[in-house]
Order: C-alpha cells, then sequence, then structure tokens
C-alpha cells in the first residue's frame, strides 16, 4: 500500500496493516470500540474517550461529513467539546461527503486536529479481539512501522489520570440562564451542558479537583458531577467534595463517571469491565415504574448490584448483564446515572433526567423560600 | 388473559400473492403462528393462499383454506369459537378485514378478543382523514393536505395545496391508484380510478414534495409503552415512487444523529398516538438540503418493510410483535439471535444491506413502463455486503437479469444507448435505474447531473461513479485488493479469478456480544471467517429460489422450507442459500445454518469449497435451480437427488423429445430449430398454429403461439434474445385438448402422484389456469401413470418432479418434464394430505415402502384459482396465454367440483360474486360464452357487445360498457382470447375499477353454473382428507 499505509500494534502482540487517513502520525492508547451507526463528530469529540482508540463497528464512516460548529455562550449544539478527544479512528471504510452541512470531510477534520486515522480493516474481526481479550493498549502509526512497539504497549493505563488532562485549569461560566449550576467538569460533554442551559440556568465549569468550599461559593442551586474518562478510583478529591456537598442536601446529579464517583462518595466500590459498554442502543429498565428506555452508553468501569452502597436504591438495571445503571440516594438529595441522558450520540429517551433534576431544584428552591 | 382450556387464536393471513401482498405475509404469519405455539395457545389459520407455509400442520393446529374475506372470516369464527384473533400479520387484506368485523360488531357478538394493537389506532393509522387530524393533535409535523371524498372537494382542496399534489388512496395496498398530479386536468384523469381503489371511497391530498428523501423506521411498542426502533431504512429512491419500488438500504447511511434522532422520537409518538401494541412502521419525507421533515403515513402491521427490517438486522419483529400482543413486555422477551440479551434494545449493524426490487414488466402488453406512486414490482432481494460497492454489485446478481452480472459491466453498461436514451431512461424512472446511472457515468456524466435526473442522494451515486471508475482502471489504487472487496465477478471481470472471502455472522449487536448465531453472509472486504465450518458433520445445502418473478414464488419457498425440514432427519446440519427477504426459508430459526447470499455459481462454490457440502439441493430452487445443477455437478459437487446429466436430459427439448420418442411416448411435433429454413420446411409439413419455446425457461418466459407467419417472425426475435446456449425449439400447438399435470415423487424406480386438471383449455399458461384435483378420466389417468413410471425410471428420477401432459381424443400427449418442486406441489400435496416433499426426500433416501405407481385417495374436490395483479399495471392489457402473468394463487376444497371453484376463485382479489349485471363477449369460444351468458341470465342480467353480439342478450356498445361499470350496473366480465384492437378499454377499465374480469370462456361457464348453486362449505383441511367430513357447516349462499 505504499505510502499511504498505516500500522496498528496490539497488546497481545497483533499487528494489522491498513490504509492510512488523518494526520501522520504515531499515537497510543487503550482499544475501545463503539457500535454506534452515526453521530461520529460527536463520539469523536466526547472527553470521555480521552486516552483511547476507537474501532468503529458500522463498515461505512463519514458518509455526512463534518458539519460546521454550532454554538450558543460557548455551548456547542452539535458536538461534544471544541475539538477531537480520541487518540485514533479506526474503520473499514472511511467515506467522503456529499451532505448538506458537511463543512468538512472526516478524513480532512482528523488531519486538522492531528489525529491518525486507518482504513481497510476487518474491524468486526478487531472488535471481537477486544470482546474476547478485553481492552488493550494499542499504538497507531501512520508514519510507517515502528521498531519497539512493546515500549510504549508496557505503560499502565489504569493509573493514569486522564481527568486531569480533560478537565479545565479554572471555571468557565456560560452565561445562559439565572441561577447557577456548577458542573463539576471532569471531561464534560457539551451535551450535558445544553440540558443544563436549556432548562434555564447558569453553567459553571469547575476543575475536577475544586473543593466542596469553592464550588459552594458559586452558590449553587444544583451541582452535577460530569463524564469523563479513565479510573475514577484515581479521584479521591472529587468524591469527597462531593459527599462534603450532600451534607447540605444540594441537589446533585452524577452522570457516566460521576455515578461512579457518587457510589464511592458514599461507599460503594467501582470495578473496571472487560470490554465495558460503548454503545447508543442499551436497554435500562427503571426498577420502579418497570418502563425501559434505549439510553447512550460510554463507561469501561462500572458498579454491579453488589457494589452498590448501602444507603442508595438501585433506580435503573441493565436488562443483559448486571450493571447498575441508575442510583438514588434520597437522604442526600442525589440522582445518579450511569448512562448518558443527553445521548449525542443516541436517542432522546432519557432527556426527562434533566427535566427531573430540573424539579429537584425547583423543589429545593421551594422549600429555602416557601 | 385467556383461561387454560379456551387458550385458542384465530390468526387472518393475506390471501394469494399480488402485487404489494407477497411471501413476506407467510414469513410474518408463520412467525406468529411459532409464538403461538411456544405460548401454548392452539393457532387457527385462514388463508386461501395454498403455498404458503402458514397453511400447513406443521403451523397450525388448524388450518381453513378458505378467502380472506369477512364473510368467511365470519364463518371461521362462528364454528371455532376463538379466544383471540391476529389480523396484524396478514398484511392490509387482513387488516381490513378486522377493522370491517369489528365494525359490524362481530368481535363482540362472539366475545373475541383483538390481539396487539386497537382497532381504534388502526383506523387512525388507515383513514388518511383521522391520521392527519391525529397528527395535528399531537403536533406531529405533516405535509400541507387535505382529504377528499368526492371529485369536486378534491378539484378545491388541490387547488388551495396548490399543484404538484400527490393523491393517497385510505386503506389500499401497493399505492393502488395514488398519483402525482402536475395539474387539474391531471387530477380529472385520475381521481376515479382512486376512489375505487378506496374501500372506505377517500383520498387523501397533499403537498408533493419533490426530491425529497423517504425513510423509513421500524418501531415496536409493548401494552405498557415500552418503544424500541429497530430499524431505519433509507430510501435511495425519492419520494414519488412507492417504497416497494424503491431501492432501499439500511441502516441509514446518510443521516447524522441529530436527524436520525430527531425522527425517531416522532416515530415514537405515532406509535404512541395511534396505540401501538406489537409493530409498525412510520415513513418520514426528508428535505435534501435541511433538517425539515415530515411524517406521510404508518402501517400499524406487519409490512414488507417489516420483513425486510427484520432480516437486514436479525430482530424477528413479527414473532416479537406476536409475544406482545399476548401482552409480553420488550425486556422480558430473549434475543432469539444473541441468546443472552433481550428484545429491548436496538439492532447495531456491521454491515450494509440493500433491498432491490424485481420487475416483470416485459411480460405486460402496454403497460407504462416507469416506477412510481403505485408499486410494479413482483419481488425483491436483499444484500449484504461490507461495503456499499459490494452490496450493490451483489444485489444486481441476486436479481436475476438476463445479462447483468453485477452493477457495471453488463447489457445495459455496455449497450450503444447514447446520452439522450441514458438521460431519457433515468428521467423516466425507467425499472433499475442503478443499471443506467453505471452506464451513464461510464459515459462522462456527472453525479451532479444524475443527480438532477435522479434526486438519488450524491453519497450512493458517488460510490457507483467509483465502482465505475474502478471497473474502468480510472483509479490507480492497488487493483486487486479493491476488485476483491468490491466483488466483483468473475463474468464481470472476464476470467476466473482467484478471490478471497470471508463468512461473517449477523450477530444484531455489531460483535459485542458473544452470539452463536446460525446466520451468515460473505464478503470480500473482510479478513476471518466468523464460524469453524470444518465440523466433519453430514452436510446438506437447500438452494433457495431467489428472488421471486412471474412464475417462481411462495410455492417453491414453501418446498424449501418442508425439504429443511424432513432432510433434518439424514442430514447432521441442513443449510439454506437465499437471498429473498420476503421468505420463510430465511427465516434463521428453521435452519442450522442460513446463507444470506446469492444464488449464483461462484458464491455457492467459494462457500462449498469451505463448508464440503455432502450435497446440495437444487429442486427447490426454481429455475435457477436447475440452472445451476449442470455447472455444479460439473465441479464436482454431489447433487441431492436427480443428476445434472438427467436434469439436462429432461430441460434440453431437443434430447428430451428424442428420449420420448424413444420410450414411444407421445408429443406434439416439433423442430429444434437453429436455422430459418428448418422452421420453414416444419410449417410446410405440419402448419400453423405453432409454439415458439425457448429452453430452460419458467413461467413461459418468451413462449409464444404463433398462427400465421407474420406474428411467428415478430415473436423469433424476442425469443432467441433469451437462451442464448440452447436452441429455439418450434412444436405443433395443440388447440382444443385438456391439459393434465402430475405432481409426483419418485425413488428412481416407484412413483407417487397426484393428478391434477386444468379447466381453462391448452394454451392458457399453466400457472394461470385454474386446476383441479382429482382427475375423474380413468383412461388417460392410467395412461398418465405409465408415463411417469416410465420416465422415473429412465431418466433414474429421485425427487420431485412434474410432467405436464395434454389429452385429447382419449391420446396423452406429453408437454414438458421438470425435475423439480413444481408450482403446484403445495396444492396438490394439501390436496391430497400428503407431503410430496416428504416423499421426494425418502425418494432419494432409498426409503419408499411400496412398487409401482401411487395414488393417494380422494375424499373431495380441490380447485387451485389464479390471482392476477393487473390492477396495479397500470395500462397493462389483461389477457391469458402460453406466458405466464398471475402472480398468485388460492385454492379451496369442497364436497363438489363447483363449491371448491366457487370459494377458489373467491380467494383471488377483487373477485366477488356479481349481484346486478354480467358483461360476456368474445370472439372465439363462443358456443361457451353462450352457455355461460344463459346459465348466467338466470340470476342476473347479462349484457353483450355490439361488436360480438350474443342471440337472446342484451346488446350494448362499449361507451355504455363503461358507463355501467361506474355505476355497478355491471358487476363482472366474462371475456377471451385476446381482442386488444376492440376490447382493451373495456378490459382496463375493468380492473382499474376492481370489477371481477374472467379472461377464459371454460372458466366463465364453470363458475356460471356453479356460483349461484354451490353450498359454500368451511370446514378444516383434515375434514376433507376423510369421508367422513364430519362437523361441515353447510353455508347456502
Amino acid at each position: 500500500m505504499g505510502e499511504s499505509a498505516a500500522y496498528i500494534y496490539l497488546e497481545d502482540g497483533t499487528v494489522l496493516c491498513g490504509e492510512s487517513f488523518g494526520s501522520s502520525s504515531v499515537k497510543t492508547g487503550e482499544l475501545v470500540f463503539t457500535t454506534a451507526m452515526n453521530g461520529y463528530p460527536e463520539s469523536l469529540s466526547d472527553p470521555s474517550y480521552k486516552g483511547q482508540i476507537m474501532i468503529m463497528t458500522h463498515p461505512l464512516i463519514g458518509n455526512y461529513g463534518v458539519p460546521e460548529k454550532i454554538s450558543q455562550e460557548g455551548i456547542l449544539h452539535n458536538f461534544e467539546s471544541e475539538g477531537i478527544q480520541v487518540e485514533g479512528l479506526i474503520v473499514s471504510e472511511l467515506t467522503r461527503s456529499s451532505k448538506w452541512n458537511g463543512k468538512l470531510d472526516l478524513g480532512e477534520w482528523l488531519d486538522r486536529e492531528g489525529i491518525p486515522g486507518v482504513q481497510g480493516i476487518d474491524t468486526r474481526m478487531l472488535t471481537k479481539k477486544v470482546r474476547d481479550n478485553g481492552v488493550m493498549k494499542c499504538i497507531v502509526s501512520t508514519k510507517g512501522a515502528i521498531d519497539d512497539p512493546r515500549k510504549a504497549l508496557g505503560e499502565d493505563y489504569n493509573s493514569i489520570n486522564f481527568v486531569e488532562r480533560a478537565s479545565p485549569k479554572k471555571p468557565i461560566v456560560h452565561d445562559s440562564g439565572k441561577g447557577n449550576i456548577v458542573v463539576v467538569d471532569c471531561g464534560v460533554k457539551h451535551g450535558i451542558l445544553r440540558g443544563l442551559s436549556s432548562r434555564g440556568y447558569n453553567v459553571v465549569r469547575v476543575p475536577y479537583d475544586f473543593s466542596a468550599d469553592r464550588i459552594r461559593s458559586f452558590e449553587p442551586l444544583g451541582v452535577v458531577y460530569s463524564n469523563g474518562p479513565g479510573n475514577p478510583n484515581l479521584l479521591a478529591k472529587t468524591a469527597e467534595s462531593m459527599r462534603e456537598l450532600s451534607e447540605y442536601r444540594i441537589p446533585m446529579m452524577g452522570i457516566c463517571l460521576g455515578h461512579q464517583i457518587a457510589g464511592l462518595a458514599f461507599g460503594g466500590t467501582v470495578r473496571k469491565m472487560k470490554f465495558g459498554h460503548r454503545a447508543v442502543n442499551k436497554a435500562v429498565v427503571d426498577s420502579i415504574t418497570k418502563k425501559a428506555y434505549i439510553t447512550t452508553h460510554n463507561h469501561g468501569f462500572a458498579m454491579l448490584r453488589e457494589d452498590v452502597p448501602e444507603e442508595g436504591v438501585v433506580w435503573f438495571m441493565s436488562p443483559d448483564d448486571n450493571v447498575v445503571e441508575g442510583m438514588m440516594y434520597e437522604k442526600r438529595n442525589v440522582i445518579t446515572t450511569q448512562f448518558h441522558p443527553e445521548a449525542r450520540p443516541g436517542t432522546n429517551d432519557a432527556d426527562f433526567i434533566f427535566s427531573m433534576f430540573d424539579n429537584m431544584i425547583k423543589k429545593d428552591r421551594g422549600s429555602a423560600y416557601g | 388473559m385467556a383461561s387454560a382450556e379456551h387458550r385458542k387464536v384465530l390468526v387472518i393471513g393475506s390471501g394469494p400473492v399480488k402485487i404489494g401482498e407477497a411471501a413476506e405475509f407467510d414469513y410474518s404469519t408463520s412467525q406468529a403462528l411459532r409464538a403461538l405455539r411456544e405460548e401454548g395457545f392452539e393457532s387457527v389459520v385462514l388463508n386461501s393462499n395454498v403455498a404458503t407455509v402458514q397453511t400447513s400442520h406443521e403451523m397450525a393446529d388448524k388450518v381453513y383454506l378458505l378467502p380472506v374475506t369477512p364473510y368467511f372470516v365470519e364463518k371461521v369464527i362462528q364454528k371455532e369459537r376463538p379466544w383471540g384473533i391476529l389480523v396484524g400479520f396478514g398484511g392490509q387484506s387482513a387488516l381490513n378485514i378486522g377493522v370491517e368485523l369489528g365494525k359490524r360488531g362481530v368481535f363482540s357478538k362472539y366475545d373475541v378478543n383483538v390481539l396487539g394493537t386497537g382497532l381504534t389506532g388502526i383506523e387512525t393509522a388507515l383513514s388518511r382523514e383521522i391520521f392527519r387530524e391525529t397528527m395535528k393533535q399531537h403536533n406531529i409535523p405533516i405535509p400541507k393536505s387535505a382529504s377528499a371524498r368526492s371529485r369536486e372537494v378534491a378539484i378545491s382542496a388541490a387547488e388551495s395545496i396548490g399543484y404538484p399534489v400527490m393523491m393517497r388512496v385510505s386503506f389500499n395496498l401497493g399505492g393502488r391508484g395514488s398519483a402525482v398530479l402536475w395539474n387539474e386536468k391531471e387530477l380529472i384523469a385520475e381521481i376515479d380510478r382512486a376512489f375505487a381503489q378506496s374501500s372506505v371511497g377517500e383520498v387523501l391530498l397533499e403537498k408533493y414534495l419533490h426530491g425529497w428523501k423517504e425513510i423509513e423506521y421500524e418501531v415496536v411498542r409493548d401494552h405498557i409503552g415500552n418503544c424500541v426502533v429497530t430499524a431505519c431504512i433509507e430510501n435511495l429512491d425519492p419520494m414519488g415512487v412507492h417504497t416497494g419500488d424503491s431501492v432501499a438500504v439500511t441502516p441509514a447511511q446518510t443521516l447524522d444523529n441529530y436527524e436520525f434522532q430527531q425522527m425517531r422520537s416522532v416515530a415514537i409518538r405515532v406509535a404512541e398516538a395511534i396505540g401501538l401494541v406489537g409493530e409498525c412502521n412510520v415513513q418520514f419525507a426528508l428535505s435534501p438540503d435541511s433538517y425539515e421533515f415530515y411524517v406521510i403515513e404508518t402501517n400499524p402491521r406487519m409490512s414488507r418493510s417489516s420483513a425486510l427490517a427484520s432480516k437486514a438486522t436479525g430482530y424477528p419483529l413479527a414473532y416479537v410483535s406476536a409475544k406482545l400482543a399476548l401482552k409480553h413486555m420488550l425486556y422480558e422477551i430473549k434475543n432469539s439471535i444473541s441468546k443472552s440479551t433481550t428484545a429491548f434494545f436496538e439492532p447495531s449493524l456491521d454491515y450494509i444491506t440493500i433491498k432491490m426490487p424485481k420487475w416483470n414488466m416485459s411480460k405486460f402488453d402496454f403497460v407504462t413502463n416507469s416506477v412510481g406512486t403505485e408499486m410494479k414490482s413482483i419481488g425483491e432481494i436483499m444484500s449484504i455486503g461490507r461495503n456499499l460497492e459490494e452490496a450493490m454489485q451483489k444485489a444486481v446478481r441476486m436479481l436475476d437479469i438476463n445479462g447483468e452480472d453485477g452493477l457495471v459491466g453488463g447489457s445495459v453498461y455496455s449497450s450503444a444507448i447514447n446520452r439522450k436514451d441514458i438521460e431519457a431512461a433515468l428521467r423516466g424512472k425507467r425499472p433499475y435505474w442503478f443499471l443506467y446511472a453505471a452506464k451513464a457515468f461510464k459515459d462522462g456524466f456527472s453525479v451532479e447531473e444524475v443527480y438532477a435526473l435522479t434526486q438519488v442522494d450524491r453519497f450512493f451515486l458517488k460510490k457507483i461513479k467509483e465502482l465505475v471508475d474502478v471497473y474502468e482502471g480510472r483509479e490507480g489504487k492497488d487493483q486487486y485488493l479493491r476488485l476483491n472487496a468490491l466483488v466483483f465477478s468473475d463474468k464481470q471481470l472476464g476470467v476466473e479469478k482467484q478471490k478471497s472471502m470471508a463468512i461473517k455472522q449477523i450477530d444484531t449487536l455489531a460483535g459485542e456480544w458473544p452470539a452463536t448465531t446460525n446466520y451468515l453472509y460473505t464478503t470480500g472486504a473482510g479478513g476471518e471467517d466468523d464460524i469453524n465450518t470444518d465440523t466433519g458433520k453430514k452436510k446438506l445445502l437447500v438452494l433457495g429460489a431467489g428472488v421471486f418473478r412471474i412464475g417462481v414464488s411462495v410455492e417453491f419457498d414453501y418446498g424449501a422450507v418442508a425439504l429443511v425440514r424432513i432432510a433434518k432427519r439424514y442430514f447432521d446440519e441442513v443449510s439454506i442459500l437465499n437471498c429473498n427477504p420476503e421468505t420463510v426459508s430465511t427465516d434463521w430459526d428453521r435452519v442450522d445454518k442460513l446463507y444470506f447470499d446469492e444464488l449464483t455459481e461462484e458464491t455457492i462454490t467459494s462457500i462449498h469449497n469451505k463448508e464440503r457440502f455432502d450435497s446440495i439441493a437444487t429442486f427447490t430452487a426454481g429455475q435457477i435451480g436447475n440452472n445451476l445443477s449442470v455447472a455444479l455437478e460439473k465441479r464436482g459437487i454431489k447433487l441431492f437427488g436427480t443428476t445434472a446429466r438427467n436434469i439436462d436430459s429432461a430441460e434440453n427439448r431437443d434430447s428430451f423429445s428424442k428420449l420420448l420418442e424413444r420410450l414411444d411416448i407421445k408429443q406434439a411435433n416439433w423442430i429444434s430449430a437453429s436455422s430459418f429454413n428448418d422452421i420453414k420446411a416444419f410449417i410446410e409439413r405440419f402448419g400453423f398454429p405453432v409454439i415458439i419455446r425457448p429452453s430452460y425457461v419458467i413461467s413461459g418466459s418468451a413462449m409464444k403461439i404463433a398462427n400465421n407467419m407474420e406474428e411467428l417472425n415478430s415473436y423469433l426475435g424476442a425469443a432467441t434474445k433469451l437462451s442464448r446456449k440452447h436452441p429455439t425449439v418450434i412444436s405443433s400447438f395443440i388447440s382444443e385438448g385438456t391439459e393434465t399435470e402430475l405432481d409426483c415423487a419418485s425413488d428412481g424406480r416407484n412413483v407417487i402422484g397426484v393428478p391434477l386438471c386444468h379447466v381453462e383449455e391448452a394454451g392458457v399458461h399453466s400457472g394461470d389456469a385454474t386446476m383441479m384435483t382429482p382427475y375423474l378420466d380413468g383412461g388417460s389417468m392410467s395412461r398418465m401413470k405409465e408415463i411417469a413410471l416410465s420416465l422415473a425410471n429412465e431418466l433414474d428420477i429421485k425427487g420431485p418432479f412434474n410432467i405436464q401432459f395434454i389429452v385429447k381424443n382419449n391420446e396423452v400427449l406429453v408437454i414438458e418434464l421438470n425435475l423439480r418442486a413444481s408450482r403446484s406441489m403445495p396444492f396438490s400435496s394439501k390436496a391430497a394430505g400428503i407431503s410430496l416433499m416428504g416423499h421426494a426426500v425418502e425418494g432419494i433416501m432409498n426409503k419408499f415402502e411400496w412398487n409401482g405407481f401411487r395414488e393417494p385417495e380422494h375424499h373431495a374436490f380441490a380447485v387451485k384459482s389464479s390471482q392476477f395483479s393487473w390492477g396495479q399495471l397500470k395500462g397493462a392489457y389483461p389477457f391469458l396465454g402460453p406466458e405466464m402473468r398471475s402472480t398468485g394463487e388460492s385454492a379451496a376444497f369442497g364436497r363438489t367440483f363447483g363449491s371448491a371453484l366457487v370459494k377458489s376463485w373467491l380467494g383471488a382479489q377483487p373477485n366477488t360474486i356479481p349481484k346486478k349485471g354480467v358483461l360476456v363477449y368474445g370472439d372465439i369460444d363462443r358456443g361457451i360464452l353462450k352457455d355461460a351468458a344463459d346459465s348466467l341470465a338466470r340470476n342476473m342480467e347479462v349484457m353483450t357487445l355490439d361488436f360480438a353480439p350474443m342471440h337472446n342478450h342484451h346488446t350494448i356498445d362499449a361507451k355504455k360498457a363503461l358507463q355501467f361499470m361506474n355505476s355497478k350496473t355491471i358487476d363482472m366480465v366474462i371475456t377471451n382470447s385476446d381482442m386488444r384492437g376492440l376490447d382493451y378499454n373495456i378490459r382496463r377499465h375493468a380492473v382499474d375499477m376492481n370489477i371481477p374480469l374472467v379472461l377464459n370462456a371454460r372458466l366463465g361457464r364453470a363458475l356460471a353454473d356453479s356460483m349461484f348453486s354451490s353450498e359454500l362449505d368451511c370446514a378444516e383441511m383434515r375434514e376433507y382428507w376423510s369421508d367422513g367430513m364430519e362437523g361441515t357447516e353447510k353455508v347456502l349462499q
């Protein structure tokens, strides 16, 4: 394949050769797959994917290009962050756009963002490898073959604090309404920000390691612990701030990583999964109403039923495995979901979670002022 | 819930295969029956379509082979007193009956629960007016529209909406009567026909969204409101082309997350608005250059697209819907593919599927040869690939169009048509636009130019262009890898090339969960097989019949399914290869392995090279199977049953005629013509009429009767084009003979067979003829048996076969021998209460336990009638001849021939017993027509036409006849032969106004003699297999 050859090296010794696109570079990451069939601009810009190389299982990717960014008060409507967050992209076939709002081709976008891509790979074969062996370290090179891939592949990813890389260094304010909601930003998706701002709140993003006091200084009507990449067990400070804030019964919501942080804060345990949930077609069942929803998942760690804190009530379960998909901590005024109510990509089924949080805040203010 | 002793459910089928309602409803009903059985319910199925899998006791506990009409459904309810009824699995026909019986209070009268979506919800979806209002109430976006029940209202509504408008019809199927209207004149021309197609006389006029994309969502909802959207289908053809005639890709390829999810949420709201319990399809129009979209309609039932979506995703929609109708919740049902997850999920696909329609336009004289709002295709295929080019290439080959071995390089591609012709074909929506698009790109058209002509999304057009570029060597990339991944066939490349192929699984979850799925396809764009084929098991591969076309339909699928079931007794692993998403044979739950792939020599060989089948059965694959037999045997593959060499001896007219001579079996005079001088000499000796018959054809493709030199010359050109490898055979046409058949199975020595006799005279294709059994002429029958035994021994026939005869003046002549499952085999099996396919397998395995010819005993009459789809094929001239034109069949039993005939005939749409007047006329067989007219005249008014007057009957002119049809003063027409110069408008008007049309004098007379005097008894199938006829209810018409 000459100049355009690209190489994939896996922890288990597998070497694959494909055709390169995007930027000419070498990147290392944890190899994961998503089964979402569209929504690649949202997935690739999701900060939870920091440190990961993504396989997309649908064979044609790029069909509608990459749109121009649309934003309001700094909150993006059609991307989850300002740029691509994954380290590399592996697809069966990269395609070009013909769509009316496809501003860039996907390949061009990766090139601009310095991200390498590989196509011409039997992605089903690679996905099955990840499924059977669990997530693996992986190198993608679009700059030719690598002499000693083992070195880069030896790094221990579970000890890297990726949240530190994804979280802002100082607060960011989105002046979009009345009354502050503080988002403890572990790598928040703009879909979450929009879920809050569209309900008429100001959104204040603070670094992941802000103390409870510093968070309280914004006089938040509610606090959200966001999604984010990597291992939640490394985030003791964040769990600490959540525990402390819960003493004040400020309405709080945890999403994805935030759900795991709450679990840790209130006495549960969180474990690494074999290959995680990364899809937009995942069922969750409300344990109370028995209603089921199709939701977006993106997590490599989880709480199983036996891992949850005693004081919490299991709110949502996955009917397919033993993963707890949502918790309620009534005493502390906290709700958490392992899935993404903002979806993006994914269905609008769970948008009501934001409305529930909105109601918690309204009720809280009612009691405070009434 | 049903009490333990009263767990009985009646399932209504869809009747005969017609354009718009085909085998997909055999698939859905069969799944529903399986779900009922699993839940411990007794199932009763009512359907006149004898060729289906559902109308067998393997599937249903009780089978009523009766017309799918309110009258007969009520009779069966009265007799069976079921606890519940399912009306959502038999297409529009069953659904309309559900609504009708609900209105008449039949369900409450007999205390029958309508399971699944309620009748109010169904009516909301089916009535254009109520649907429109409901959508408005729920703030669901719909195009500007208005409904109308009169011509005046329609005109003013169209005026206020603004032309062009799309006219849609309430409560119909196949888009019948719908049209895009560009001005008032067009509206006036089309409106009466549209009203006639609606059972409630209602049309909807809506703004025509020219050039918009058409997107479909499949929504599943349980009774507590849990919803999943299991598939999103993207139609390549824009709005204005019926979805049944569109090329469709699953999953949708050009939607971004925002629009995909917006429409998905709206689709769920539509389902909620109609109180869906089960599955529905919601169709959207999507702007090609903005996020604007509208809901167009919903089908609150199993549909063609739900069958397609099931096969495309691996999510068994009909099975799940049946469970939901029995009040299960979605997450209580297991994902039948992954077996580890539940049915509450939305499949993720790591492959692409394409559905392409199959048209048979050339069989219909004067038909409008263009694709539009009314469905005209006869069948469809689905291809699976890991890239779009691969899927398109495979799809074209699956369509089995003569001379097209892929999207590029075939007849159209290599033809000399010029730029103007290409433009005309694309703009005029000629069938198979994609072949013309490839030709256009070959000849230098730009994507924009083709887009302007077709409004097919540029994304897909670019892909076609890329394929052309690779094929033409315009791309400098590594050719071998590209060619392999884009699966060019050997025929396209002109050489036999070593290609790599991988077997992949369809697991609904894109590889996320380990699945032991047996649903497989092959791809040139993959590096690793998902399965281990080297199992050491004893393996049989059964070939399905592929795409349905006139002459190859659900009856072959019935054969394949029966074969799989029985062959499991003798093989460790029985696999099926087929590519038709409408079928039961491609239900992965029925086989050990399902290969959803091409039925081509190349693909079969490459699968065989991995699987090493012990044998391959070709006899359930229709004509495709026979055509493949020789090629496969040459490659050293063992056929299941009769050898290819012997099949060839029967298929090749030349060698077969010589064989008959040798065995002293009479046949018509014939000649294998290789030059025009041969033909001349033959005609000088034997005279006209002659029949022209190319070898290796099914359904009489290009078969013509020539009465004179002029006709002969004009037909010869067309026929010789069809089969280059084989010579054309000319034989004397024996008029006035009775045509009979034997459907048989043999072990090479002994034969079991069921005789059939045609009502119509020879010259009407056997697929269009009305057939009856038993055959009561003992003398001819014993000669037919002798011939069958003699041929079985001579050709060492193992398995199923069919012989067609002409009986004239007590002489039995052989017309042809088919060494495969016949079209009539399901009918003859069910009529006789035996499984001919079961005997066929036993014959092959040498398990026969008798000697000589065995004829099953008959205790009742059975008649099979043909279903035509003239109404759907705008402009086509209805007539019968040696070329088959019917699309389906219905059948019924009776204690008398008349009773069976009338019920069978009523089973085909739009047949009804006339109430006011019958028009009878014709230019030949006038004596028989006169008998029919005289017989009818005892019960009603009979009219005849001035250009063919008939003594004692009221004569009217053509103009008057059309008026009387409009006023329904004439509600049946009986005629015969081909009089297109005189009566084109009359026949056409009859079918456009849904007036029963009988095209043969003998059939007309038989009906006239029976219609008013026969008891229309309603008994279960088994009751006709024994003398007792217990419980038969006699109903006086």
